[in-house]
């Protein structure tokens, strides 16, 4: 399927925790749990897609 | 051949996994979910010609499609109950993990109760 989606993803989260490691370094600390929840909340987006795409395959192949 | 795609991909992303677990432990949780979700999409057209084999045999034989059809459901609710689980588990959530399986099993008894009265039926049948 989608091999690539994994090395975004992986992409994103290196990214987000250096930023993390940049934003803590001056002190900013709220702006850091911002970005963090910024973060998660992408990739939820990303995988509910992908979580709704795998139900319907199953809903399809089991016969539910 | 498939199962090397599964096995490089498979460790590759555990990895990755383990470097992203140690800043963004929940990010990893994620990343560990859409490789799962990956690797099944790559059995997935698999499943299907197995279950058209089965189900052509069932047909042949003139079995009742109704048990092949809940056969195929308690897989398929087997398959996702500990895929949930597994998840919740990784995600140290132990007490969760086990209450998604134990829905999975009421839900599978419930599933299985016809069948099991019609095998009783047929026993009394049988008996003089």
């Amino acid at each position: 399927m989608d091999i690539d989606l994994i090395f975004k993803i992986a992409g994103l989260a290196i990214v987000i925790s250096i930023v993390n490691m940049v934003l803590k370094q001056a002190n900013k600390e709220e702006q850091a749990q911002m970005l963090t929840l910024v973060g998660v909340i992408i990739v939820l987006m990303v995988i509910i897609q992908l979580v709704s795409d795998l139900f319907a395959s199953v809903k399809a192949i089991f016969g539910f | 051949m498939e199962i090397f795609k599964i096995v490089a991909l498979g460790v590759v992303s555990s990895i990755i996994i383990l470097v992203v677990k140690k800043e963004r432990p929940e990010l990893a949780l994620l990343l560990s979910l859409v490789v799962g979700l990956v690797l099944f999409a790559f059995v997935l057209d698999r499943i299907v010609t197995v279950f058209q084999v089965f189900r052509n045999l069932a047909r042949g034989a003139q079995v009742n499609l109704i048990f092949i059809d809940t056969i195929f459901k308690v897989m398929g609710i087997a398959y996702l109950a500990e895929f949930g689980s597994q998840i919740c588990r990784d995600a140290g959530e132990g007490v969760v993990a086990s209450k998604i399986e134990l829905g999975a099993k009421v839900l599978i008894m419930v599933l299985a109760l016809p069948i099991f009265l019609s095998l009783l039926e047929s026993l009394l049948g049988l008996l003089p």
